[in-house]
């Protein structure tokens, strides 16, 4: 099984929140896997169109720059947009690489890893790592967090956008509106081990045609991913688009929340906790009649100005 | 009424925010998160099997609609994909045919049949009926003036050269045949397809 019903019990994660989500019974869902085999890949773009529709998203109509990439950029309202690379190999002969870019669900998402917002960001137990907008504070932590830099702020309503694997067709047993729209077969969708297995097949059969170092762009560096890259030159992702070759979370993000946070709740627990001993043992402040008066006194005549 | 706070109260209610603050910081949020998974958008929707309009390659769709054909609604086509069952596309469309919800929508898109008068430069609304006779009309008067029957080295050819015909491209085998029939039984030579504009 790879999606199951809605259920809030199907959270392993959820950010800003140190209260264990209930998750006993994840039993038997297995993780989902979106496999992009850039290899296969012609740039026609339906997968981002199929994604718009499904989505209920319409960005605005951009200007033409030069370059094939429509938009230019990932924005709150395009989850997904492809890249187009002129790459020149060793031959000498010119290799067009077309990589659809969009949130890559990692298994140690560092944008939930940064999201302050209790709830604001969840991860399911098949992998999906969604945004709960109706929790977002729009405090653009998780564009920070993120090592793919993926997530956008709306100037709409302040709130951050990213793909969600379709979660609510996955859910439903189907699979993304891109993975379904795709002519050539490129992007597929299954459980992780499933894919991992087409992916090595693709993978030999690229070797055997020539593209020695083809492999699979599984970053461990993030814990994995749900969404797995084909490369014809797996040693290189840089050319890519700039893929990361070792994408981590940024220490940044580690030491403001492994560290410095716990830190900061102890020390305003431990004021409290000194205001309240303090209480107990000395009692309230006391106040001399004479101040008790002349605050009275004070109060009276700001009462008689209004 | 005017709400009066002393100062003693102020700083109370101050305390009393920073606490409530610093609970939720630490993680006590008492607001509960739910899951943040859209409503199903499909559910409950008719769903129509059908052809993509645009190229030769003819791909299924699968069009789902809101409403129940009742005689007070009109029904709202909402979204639109690819048809699994489908032996050509199975499923799978291309960017133009992943965008036909807003072909459909379109403002600019052709509702009823329109004539543009020999001259004029406006086009006008005509019924369906209107458009057929006049089609029919046109294609008689043509074909009685210009129907050919025998070339100039005494062959017979029983054609028709000053008309032409375009036709669609999402069509079945059935209607095809049928097309091509009633075409070249009127002796017609010059038919062309969509899929090829």
């Amino acid at each position: 099984m790879r999606g199951g019903q809605i259920n809030l019990q199907d959270i392993i994660a959820r950010s800003a929140t140190t209260v264990p989500s209930p998750q006993v019974r994840d039993g038997g869902i297995d993780p989902v896997t979106k496999l992009i085999d850039v290899s296969r890949c012609i740039g026609c773009k339906a997968c981002q169109v199929a994604c718009s529709e499904w989505n209920d998203l319409r960005d605005d109509v951009g200007e033409c720059v030069g370059v094939y990439d429509n938009p230019l950029d990932l924005t709150p309202d395009s989850f997904q947009v492809m890249r187009f690379n002129e790459y020149e190999n060793e031959q000498g002969n010119l290799e067009w690489l077309i990589r659809k870019d969009n949130c890559m669900h990692c298994a140690e998402p560092g944008c939930l890893e940064a999201c302050p917002a209790p709830g604001a960001i969840v991860q399911y137990a098949n992998g999906i790592v969604d945004f709960n907008s109706e929790h977002c504070i729009g405090c653009g932590y998780c564009v920070a967090g993120c090592p793919f830099d993926i997530p956008r702020i709306s100037k709409k309503d302040s709130k951050a956008y990213k793909c969600t694997l379709c979660s609510d067709r996955v859910f439903h047993g189907l699979e993304p509106a891109c993975v379904k729209s795709c002519p050539t077969g490129s992007i597929m969708f299954g459980t992780k081990e499933d894919m991992l297995d087409l992916a090595e097949t693709r993978t030999n059969f690229l070797k055997s045609r020539g593209y020695e170092n083809a492999g699979i762009y599984d970053p461990e560096g993030v814990g994995g991913t749900h969404v797995v890259y084909v490369l014809q030159h797996a040693d290189k992702p840089e050319i890519y688009n700039d893929l990361p070759k070792d994408p981590r979370i940024s220490p940044m993000v580690d030491a403001w929340k492994g560290v410095t946070k716990p830190l900061m709740s102890a020390a305003v627990g431990l004021a409290a906790l000194t205001g309240f001993f303090h209480y107990v043992t000395a009692g309230p402040k006391e106040i001399s009649a004479e101040d008790e008066e002349a605050v009275r006194a004070d109060e009276s005549s700001e009462e008689e100005r209004q | 009424m005017t709400l009066r706070v002393t100062r003693r109260q102020f700083f109370k209610l101050g305390a009393a925010g920073m606490a409530t603050s610093s609970m939720a910081m630490m993680g006590f949020a008492p607001e509960p998160t739910v899951a943040s998974i859209r409503h199903f958008k499909l559910t409950g929707a008719k769903i129509t099997r059908s052809n993509c309009t645009y190229c030769s390659v003819g791909c299924g769709v699968l069009i789902y609609s809101r409403g129940d054909a009742a005689i007070n609604n009109i029904d709202d086509i909402y979204h639109i994909e690819g048809d699994p069952d489908h032996p050509v596309s199975r499923g799978s469309l291309c960017p133009k045919g992943s965008g036909l919800l807003d072909y459909i929508r379109s403002e600019s898109r052709l509702r009823y049949p329109m004539v543009r008068e020999p001259g004029s430069d406006e086009w006008q609304r005509i019924t369906w009926d209107d458009a057929l006779s006049r089609i029919a009309r046109h294609m008689k008067d043509d074909r009685d003036a210009n129907f050919v029957t025998e070339n100039q080295a005494g062959h017979t050819v029983n054609h028709w050269t000053t008309t032409g015909f375009l036709a669609a491209s999402a069509s079945s085998n059935e209607t095809a045949y049928l097309t091509h029939k009633m075409v070249r039984s009127l002796g017609m030579v010059a038919f062309d397809n969509q899929a090829r504009v």
